[in-house]
């Protein structure tokens, strides 16, 4: 055929659509008239809602891919059923975060059109690095992810927090990328090859002997490297200083969709080329896992800072998801999968009611703000109730089963230490998501927060509350979904 | 004669990755010095790619070094600007002054 190279781009139009769109918003946004506030917010009202519509289009074409196994740009870069799951997954968190982020960023005056934009891109990065297939196109879609997310973390520009917060993700965010591209290259030297299939087939070969040392050095930094990415101990101490500096919808965005799109990437780097390795990374993966699952359980009970508080969940929530890496086998993978998608509405609808909370038209953050809620905003209440419910693992709610698939896949797999320490530091877990419970309904009301809350707001709690609620009579979807998507990441 | 080969290389390497790792931590002044120590450890990675492509013949590493070397000036511009912001808010970049977020 004359046109040969055409085919090659299809497995890659979701990121090309979004590239297109998020370059298009870009010129829109920058030839509208601006200048005064009001033509501003409408700017950025406009191009919200369009990237938005960008997003959920990107996710169609992702899910129109699903099937088969298809490379692109000569092979470092894969379509596969795990690539499209975990895009769906990374798309709608950045979709919903950006509908419920709207309200704040209007109100504390930083409604500018880049903000969705640069979401976009990082999704896009996100996007990339999900389907990564060589250590090359990983080391650019990280950047692309890490390089925009350093930008929004500082977005609020005249806020000395925020600008603290940006500082400090962006110099450990870059030592991460460093010890990555180490790891990377150590790899690349000792291999051969940047190629995941090919280090796959390579290490299936080398047989009991192993490899040598400088591989299993290279996995050690690359190791190190995505820890920091999906913030697990001892490579954590970024998060609750970003988390709490940042806006609260940026601190949104953070919980979701980056966290979902490093998981993805880090199973997909070591059951995928280091699969065959399980034997020399697989007790790392333990430690990180145990210490991330104890540090979140227990450094969360003395934070008053709601964000800060999160950020510890976040750390214990992915120590959890590690549980099912650690395992290293398909049921493991096809845990983190139900326990990522849970994690995300969950999430999602947590930030939406934090994101509703607001006195005198200004934004709180303090847990104690929240005394009374339960009075002033029962519908609102009642759905953080079951966010926390279900963040504590409390059946019948979702948050329970994303737990029950993890320790059963560690149990099966006979790592019995790992599946106790995760229920035990569950329970420690549940006395702060109870405790935001007990001040909501029984403390007392000094200072109502505002009324009403946004629409958008109330459509995503709503939804993500039911979600959290209903999961348990029709979990078939997303099971049957993941166990697809896990397969197709071992059959590669 | 000493025949210069790849495990020279390879130890230049590791020396400047762990200068700038101990750059990043153990300096207190000033911000500055912080990237610059991430510049350091990025061109470290550079030598080893170029140094592994020259050993295997393989054109690989140098493409990956061009892309690294694309990346951090990229990384270096968002860098200086979040830390052009963080001085106009604070007035300062020493490092001992970014602590208003403890836990």
């Amino acid at each position: 055929m004359a046109n040969a190279q055409f085919p090659d781009l299809i497995p890659a139009i979701p990121e090309l659509f979004l590239a297109g769109i998020a370059m298009a918003l870009l010129m829109f946004g920058v030839f509208q008239k601006g200048g005064r506030d009001e033509q501003n917010v409408n700017v950025f009202r406009v191009i919200s809602w369009m990237a938005v519509i960008g997003l959920v289009l990107a996710l169609l074409l992702t899910t129109a891919l699903s099937g088969g196994r298809l490379v692109a740009f000569g092979n470092i870069f894969v379509s596969d059923g795990y690539a499209v799951f975990c895009k769906v997954l990374v798309l709608t968190g950045s979709a919903s975060t950006l509908i419920i982020s709207k309200g704040y960023l209007e109100r504390q005056g930083l409604a500018r059109f880049e903000y969705p934009i640069l979401v976009i891109f990082a999704t896009l990065g996100m996007m990339m690095m999900i389907s990564a297939n060589d250590l090359i196109s990983l080391y650019l879609g990280l950047e692309m992810q890490s390089l925009s997310l350093y930008v929004i973390a500082a977005f609020q520009r005249d806020d000395g927090r925020s600008t603290e917060a940006g500082l400090k993700y962006f110099v450990l965010g870059a030592l991460a990328s460093g010890m990555l591209l180490y790891g990377s290259s150590l790899v690349y030297g000792f291999a051969g090859t940047t190629n995941f299939d090919t280090l796959a087939k390579m290490f299936t070969d080398a047989g009991p002997d192993g490899p040598g040392t400088g591989i299993i050095f290279g996995i050690v930094f690359i190791l190190a490297g995505l820890a920091f990415k999906v913030s697990a101990v001892p490579f954590h101490m970024w998060t609750p200083d970003v988390y709490e500096g940042a806006p609260t919808p940026v601190t949104a965005f953070f919980a979701v969709a980056p966290k979902i799109a490093a998981l993805a990437l880090f199973m997909r780097v070591m059951v995928g080329p280091f699969g065959d390795l399980l034997a020399q990374w697989q007790q790392i993966v333990v430690f990180i896992s145990v210490a991330s699952m104890i540090l979140g359980a227990f450094a969360a009970i003395n934070q008053r800072n709601i964000k800060r508080l999160m950020a510890y969940s976040s750390i214990g929530h992915v120590g959890f998801a590690l549980v099912g890496l650690a395992v290293g086998n398909e049921a493991g993978v096809r845990a983190v999968l139900i326990y990522l998608t849970i994690y995300l509405f969950m999430n999602v609808g947590t930030f939406a009611c934090i994101l509703a909370m607001r006195r005198g038209g200004r934004m709180v953050e303090g847990i104690d703000d929240l005394a009374g809620f339960g009075k002033t905003h029962p519908m609102a209440a009642l759905a953080l109730t079951i966010f926390m419910f279900s963040m504590a693992g409390i059946p019948p709610l979702a948050g329970f089963f994303g737990k029950l698939y993890v320790f059963l896949a560690a149990i099966e797999a006979q790592l019995y230490g790992l599946a106790i320490i995760g229920v035990l530091t569950s329970v420690v877990g549940s006395f702060y998501y109870l405790r935001i419970i007990r001040i909501m309904y029984f403390d007392d009301v000094e200072d109502p927060l505002d009324k009403p809350v946004d629409r958008d707001i109330g459509i995503i709690v709503t939804v993500t509350a039911l979600v959290m609620v209903l999961f348990f009579a029709y979990p078939a979807p997303v099971i049957a979904n993941a166990a697809a998507a896990a397969a197709s990441l071992f059959a590669g | 004669m000493l025949e210069i080969g790849l495990s020279h290389y390879l130890t230049v390497a590791a020396v400047l990755f762990t200068l700038g790792i101990f750059g990043i931590f153990l300096n207190r002044k000033n911000v500055i010095i912080i990237l610059m120590s991430i510049e350091l450890m990025l061109l470290a990675v550079n030598i080893n790619l170029v140094a592994f492509s020259a050993e295997l013949g393989d054109l690989v590493g140098q493409i990956f070094a061009m892309f690294v070397l694309t990346v951090a000036a990229a990384e270096a511009a968002v860098g200086l600007a979040i830390l052009v912001v963080f001085f106009r808010n604070r007035g300062t970049i020493a490092v001992e002054d970014i602590n208003v977020m403890k836990g």
